[in-house]
């Protein structure tokens, strides 16, 4: 399946790098910030990011993901941390409202989730979190990176165009997309 | 029951294989073991149709056990349908380095053309 995968043979453009602060659409005040550091049970921005797992609507699942539970909210955050990528959330005070990670495939090459908590969609959050993961992985010499995301998942596919990603294979259920940060 | 189980050599498919194994030693279903050549997979049918066999003759049960050669899901359907069987088993399919579940293509043709049930093992 992988290596059926055809990235953009063009580098995108520049993407902004965390921290960012704006006004969602709502008018909150939302922080973007790179999670950095150990991210372990305990730890104060561990802890809230379950909690956002553990409130996320169950509708908003792909492809089993969050799981449903708080043990097996656990268990899957535990083995995503464990595999050093990188992680931007977003935070309202000490609220997070959105998660977005790249997870290493290989050396050069990450697959890409981002989860917005259902309170916080549709108010651009997505975006800007998005943009702020792949600015984050770009600094660090990330080169590629993909995703899969179920066909009819109209608003997920529109923003992942919207920053660039292109269709990198398109016969299974769920189709694959890419881009090329470096 | 007649079962078919269908396995190509990636993980998900030895984990169907040891679930309809164990199923059947408990319900008395009747199980056939298709193996065909999976792209995706590194295992050689040869050593599953062998460790195939050794599951079920471990577990008492006849090791009726068929290398199904041409287009994996094709051929997967077709013995499904010209011998009768009831259910067709397959892996349930593997999960990416983030834990998304991917269906095997596999998995995906079976699913849109069988006539019969298909069940998937998680």
């Amino acid at each position: 399946m992988s290596d059926e995968r055809a990235y953009p043979s063009e580098v995108a453009t520049e993407f902004p790098r965390p921290p960012r602060e704006f006004e969602d659409a709502e008018g909150r005040p939302i922080e973007v910030r790179a999670w950095e550091g150990e991210h372990g049970p305990g730890d104060d921005a561990f802890e809230s990011v379950v909690e956002m797992y553990v409130e996320f609507d169950p509708a908003d699942r792909a492809q089993g993901v969050p799981p449903v539970g708080e043990d097996r909210i656990r268990e899957w955050l535990a083995n995503l941390f464990e595999q050093d990528g990188y992680d931007v959330l977003a935070w309202q005070g000490d609220e997070v409202a959105g998660h977005a990670t790249l997870v290493p495939d290989d050396d050069s090459t990450y697959e890409l989730a981002i989860f917005v908590h259902q309170e916080y969609q549709g108010a651009g959050i997505g975006t800007k979190l998005i943009e702020a993961l792949l600015g984050h992985g770009q600094e660090h010499g990330a080169e590629y990176v993909w995703l899969t995301v179920e066909r009819w998942n109209r608003p997920a596919v529109a923003l992942y165009e919207k920053v660039g990603f292109e269709t990198a294979a398109a016969e299974s259920f769920e189709m694959e997309m890419a881009i090329r940060l470096n | 029951m007649k079962v078919l189980l269908g396995i190509g050599g990636a993980d998900d498919s030895l984990d169907a294989l040891h679930e309809t194994v164990e199923r059947a030693v408990e319900t008395g279903d009747e199980v056939t073991v298709a193996v065909v050549e999976n792209p995706d997979s590194d295992r050689a049918p040869e050593d599953l149709v062998d460790v195939a066999r050794e599951t079920l003759t471990d577990a008492g049960l006849e090791a009726d056990v068929r290398r199904l050669s041409g287009d994996p899901g094709s051929s997967i359907v077709e013995l499904a349908e010209s011998e009768e069987f009831d259910q067709i088993v397959l892996g349930g399919g593997q999960r990416s380095p983030m834990g998304k579940i991917r269906l095997g293509n596999i998995a995906e043709f079976v699913l849109l053309n069988a006539r019969v049930s298909v069940k998937l093992v998680r």
